[in-house]
């Protein structure tokens, strides 16, 4: 198989365009299927909240369970591909300098944000208030008509929560490093909502403002031998009904 | 935790067998407690809960286990709503442990688990789906159904972070008892899945019981 070259240099690359989110921040993309994002953590320590849409139908949306049990995984790195409701991939992982990724930790809310950091108001901080990643997905999903009804349980990127044998949870610190990054490559057109507030079991004493850099260039064409596709005998079948989906490129199945 | 119920089966107000493939929708009062009993062995209920009067709080997976620090439900779990709220507290449990993270099935995902020719098979989304449009005036949309408990049902995931489906831990006659919060919406499927060794590739009934 054609595994990716180990954490390629992104020094050749050539990016359609580039950006980068302050921590405690929210944006949306629509990830045209072809593309590739890659987010890199600016400082270490970041955390990206992240949930995928069918932007023609926002009844199918990014499944973490479906996801993990297809693959039989708890975290998620190269190799792994993420699921709609629908049994199709939005998108795979085609590179990951961290190893682990989280999908079950959750979201921040006002309340937690209040109780763990204390909550600073927008009056008296401005752009260096506390918003929680619940807040941040709502208004992020109200742009596009969605509302708590919507919400699923989405990815947090760059953080990693282990399990022992008895199924406590535990958050690791210092997963991420300066510079780590992940690359997804899309193979649906998704609607990508994300935010940058921290990991809701992040222990940190004071809120977590931590940026990431994103950029966005076209994916190279998915070959017969691809990595994530073949890394599974799901995710063959996961990629069969993502091109079903796309049959004669427009005859939505 | 095994924690037995002191309730009496005569004294329930309702009971109802529900059979593998069928859902129950029903709501439940605060302070009433109802019990799924395995009648069985090793069978899922596939289990959402919403808020009766307001169903866009519902059961969070996630702050669940985020809240208790645990993946796996036991007597003592509080199951929390999206809106950080206690909608239930699982009161009595004979099988120890009940898995929240594997989600339920639905023939898309059977598509991709087990093999694209499965697509027509009958699956637990299926059965929400019939059980929220031949119950309208519960006001549940697709939209709404979300990632569920799976009672009976033993997921474990390893300290390098694998996640596996093994063989489950309950038999017949297992219980797990929840006492309401708030008043809910109570929506079952109970898991038609013939493609999965863990339930022996061979669904069983369940029974609900409720107590005020």
């Amino acid at each position: 198989m054609n595994r990716p070259l180990e954490h390629q240099s992104d020094m050749t690359q050539h990016y359609l365009y580039e950006d980068q989110l302050p921590g405690g921040a929210h944006w949306s993309l629509l990830m045209r299927r072809g593309l590739k994002l890659r987010l890199t953590d600016v400082q270490g320590g970041a955390n990206v909240g992240m949930l995928f849409y069918n932007p023609d139908n926002h009844l199918e949306r990014y499944n973490a369970p479906d996801t993990l049990k297809c693959q039989h995984t708890f975290k998620l790195t190269t190799g792994h591909c993420l699921y709609s409701d629908m049994g199709r991939i939005f998108c795979s992982i085609i590179d990951d300098s961290v190893g682990w990724h989280d999908s079950v930790g959750g979201n921040t809310n006002d309340n937690l944000v209040s109780k763990k950091w204390g909550e600073k108001n927008y009056q008296q901080y401005r752009n260096d208030w506390t918003l929680s990643g619940y807040s941040s997905f709502l208004i992020e999903m109200a742009k596009v008509g969605m509302n708590r009804r919507d919400m699923a349980a989405n990815l947090n990127l760059f953080s990693k929560v282990s399990v022992d044998d008895s199924g406590k949870m535990r958050f690791v610190e210092n997963n991420s490093r300066e510079g780590d990054f992940i690359e997804l490559r899309f193979e649906m057109d998704t609607l990508v909502m994300m935010h940058t507030c921290p990991h809701p079991m992040n222990p940190a004493k004071e809120y977590p403002k931590k940026p990431v850099r994103y950029q966005i260039a076209k994916a190279e064409a998915v070959q017969a031998d691809d990595y994530c596709m073949n890394s599974h005998a799901e995710n063959q079948r996961g990629f069969m009904n993502t091109q079903l989906y796309y049959l004669n490129d427009g005859c939505k199945l | 935790m095994i924690k037995e119920s002191q309730l009496q089966i005569d004294d329930a107000l309702f009971r109802q067998v529900v059979l593998a493939g069928d859902y129950l929708i029903k709501a439940v009062k605060q302070g009433e407690t109802f019990r799924i009993l395995d009648l069985q062995g090793n069978q899922a209920a596939d289990t959402l809960f919403y808020n009766l009067k307001d169903t866009g709080e519902r059961y969070s997976a996630m702050d669940t286990i985020r809240e208790q620090g645990n993946i796996y439900l036991t007597a003592g779990t509080r199951l929390y709503s999206n809106e950080g709220n206690v909608m239930l507290s699982i009161v009595a449990d004979t099988c120890g442990r009940h898995d929240t993270l594997g989600g339920a099935c639905a023939t898309e995902s059977n598509t991709v688990r087990y093999a694209l020719e499965k697509k027509c098979m009958h699956a637990c989304r299926d059965s929400w789906m019939r059980a929220i449009v031949e119950n309208e005036q519960f006001a549940i949309s697709k939209g709404d159904i979300t990632h569920n408990i799976n009672f009976f049902m033993n997921v474990p995931v390893t300290p390098d972070g694998g996640l596996t489906f093994e063989d489950g831990i309950s038999q017949a006659g297992k219980y797990v008892e929840l006492q309401a919060e708030m008043d809910v919406i109570l929506l079952i499927s109970n898991c038609p899945q013939l493609n999965n060794p863990c339930n022996a590739y061979n669904p069983t009934p369940i029974e609900i019981f409720i107590w005020n």
